[in-house]
């Protein structure tokens, strides 16, 4: 087995190439997916920074939204950042009509909770997993953990609220560390990729 | 990239948090609504964002007279029936419209051609704000320029309200040709590149060196169709702007959904082919070649 692990990025909508490009600084083969049958080709699955519904919609529209629930559930690691962590909550407090989500992460988001972009931000996060200097946060019209379940492990807070967290194998952060330079959240996660891997193999 | 420290405090409006938000927004479809019913229409459509604005481009060309910024109630309206972003348009030069617009709180400024200029020398400063700000622009210098003076995010301007994609693809194709342009000059020709760009040095060099803009680069002017839209992506553009082309045709949920598509799978031509089936009427659109200097939308701004 090839050591370097396949990453797909979601790509019907976001910041695709930042993680495409952190990815493969972090070491990892990273392609875009846009299509079901691509899917079936990766080792891990980042949900990268969009616009929620709009990645929500097409991905139920083209056929991505019910084999990436199944693959989750059986265990495929997935990373999302804003827009891809409020794909990963099992729950979004204040949902558009009809928004859904692929779930996987015990919790409920709520949207844009940070508020607009004139609110938008950048600050230190320290983040539990991440050694070395706080995490360069730049939050975007960001969500943020209104609560999690008892499976869920809290990585970062800031201002009082959760702002990372992962649960067995997927992890996903209110801010956008692709944005940075810094990608040692990416490294984080392709090691989660890694280790699934070296268990499957087993 | 290089890491910088992070700051030690939260930090609002910073060049990273300005054009990040548009990197956020990239494969995506903004949609002019005039409405809060149409900025519903273009957000279950799958929209990224909405430009609310009173009149679309069409109109605002067939009623003719001075055009300016919206109603802060009507951008309030829209504001409030949409969860994505909503944008809005000042005039060029018009940095009280601009800052009226942040006080209310958008989330994107678009320093518009489609309005009348209210200055026709200067733009506005777009560093003093919070609120990022996009423009437009026909080739690279001004697109340079735009970014020097703060823009985060640069639309190629095509010719608005006209539902004619010939200058989109015109000033896509010389924004992208005089940036392959720059990739190939050496050190020594890269400053009288910018004397001839009308540029700041250290952006063209940036340029050169990342064989792209420095923000985000959407299309806009004349998309009324999957195909155009698809095009202008294949072309380059990261997404694009959709002004009258949606909810100047017969039926603009269907047109809006098709659009969406075809720009995610731009690159796919059955899909684009599916998306275009039955959409009712185009708008009608205007023929560029016929259309006076002066009526010339593309030609504001310096």
């Amino acid at each position: 087995m090839n050591d370097t692990p396949v990453i797909g990025v979601l790509a019907l909508q976001g910041d695709v190439r930042e993680h495409l490009t952190a990815l493969a600084v972090a070491d990892a083969v990273a392609r875009p997916v846009r299509r079901p049958e691509e899917l079936t080709e990766v080792d891990g699955l980042v949900i990268p920074g969009g616009e929620s519904t709009t990645i929500s919609k097409l991905a139920v529209l083209f056929g991505v939204m019910e084999p990436l629930r199944a693959r989750v559930r059986d265990g495929l690691p997935v990373y999302g950042t804003c827009a891809g962590m409020i794909m990963l909550a099992d729950k979004i407090l204040d949902p558009r009509s009809g928004q859904e989500t692929v779930g996987g992460i015990d919790m409920i988001v709520r949207r844009n909770a940070f508020g607009r972009q004139n609110e938008s931000f950048e600050a230190a996060v320290e983040v539990e997993g991440v050694a070395g200097a706080p995490v360069e946060g730049v939050f975007i019209r960001a969500p943020w953990v209104e609560s999690v379940g008892a499976g869920v492990e809290v990585l970062a807070e800031h201002g009082g609220h959760i702002v990372a967290v992962r649960q067995g194998n997927a992890l996903a952060t209110s801010f956008h560390p692709e944005l940075t330079g810094d990608h040692r959240v990416h490294a984080l996660f392709v090691d989660m990729v890694r280790a699934e891997r070296a268990a499957e193999s087993l | 990239m290089s890491v910088t420290s992070p700051a030690p405090t939260p930090e609002t409006g910073t060049a990273r948090v300005k054009r990040g938000m548009a990197e956020q927004l990239k494969g995506g479809v903004i949609m002019d609504v005039v409405t809060p019913e149409q900025a519903k229409i273009a957000e279950d459509a799958g929209a990224v964002a909405v430009m609310a604005l009173e009149r679309v481009p069409a109109d605002i060309r067939k009623d003719g007279g001075v055009a300016r910024m919206s109603d802060p109630d009507m951008i309030e309206g829209i504001i409030g029936a949409v969860s994505i972003p909503v944008m809005a348009k000042s005039r060029i030069g018009h940095f009280v419209e601009a800052q009226v617009l942040q006080s209310l709180g958008v989330d994107y400024i678009d320093e518009s051609e489609v309005l009348t200029p209210a200055d026709e020398v200067n733009h506005s400063d777009k560093w003093a704000f919070t609120t990022p700000f996009v423009c437009g622009a026909t080739n690279l210098g001004e697109a340079l320029r735009r970014i020097a003076e703060g823009a985060a995010m640069i639309r190629s301007k095509g010719e608005a309200g006209t539902g004619n994609v010939v200058e989109a693809v015109r000033h896509l194709r010389q924004i992208k040709g005089e940036i392959a342009k720059l990739r190939g000059c050496d050190n020594n020709e890269l400053y009288a590149a910018a004397k001839e760009l009308r540029a700041p040095y250290e952006l063209v060099k940036e340029v050169a060196e990342l064989g792209k803009l420095p923000v985000v680069l959407f299309s806009a002017g004349g998309v009324a169709t999957p195909a155009d839209a698809a095009l202008m992506r294949q072309l380059g553009a990261e997404g694009v702007f959709v002004g009258s082309g949606i909810f100047k045709s017969g039926d603009p949920a269907k047109r809006a959904a098709a659009i969406v598509k075809a720009t995610t799978f731009y690159d796919d031509p059955k899909i684009i082919a599916e998306a275009s089936r039955n959409l009712g009427e185009a708008m009608v659109g205007i023929n560029c070649d016929t259309l006076p200097e002066t009526e010339r939308y593309a030609n504001r701004g310096w």
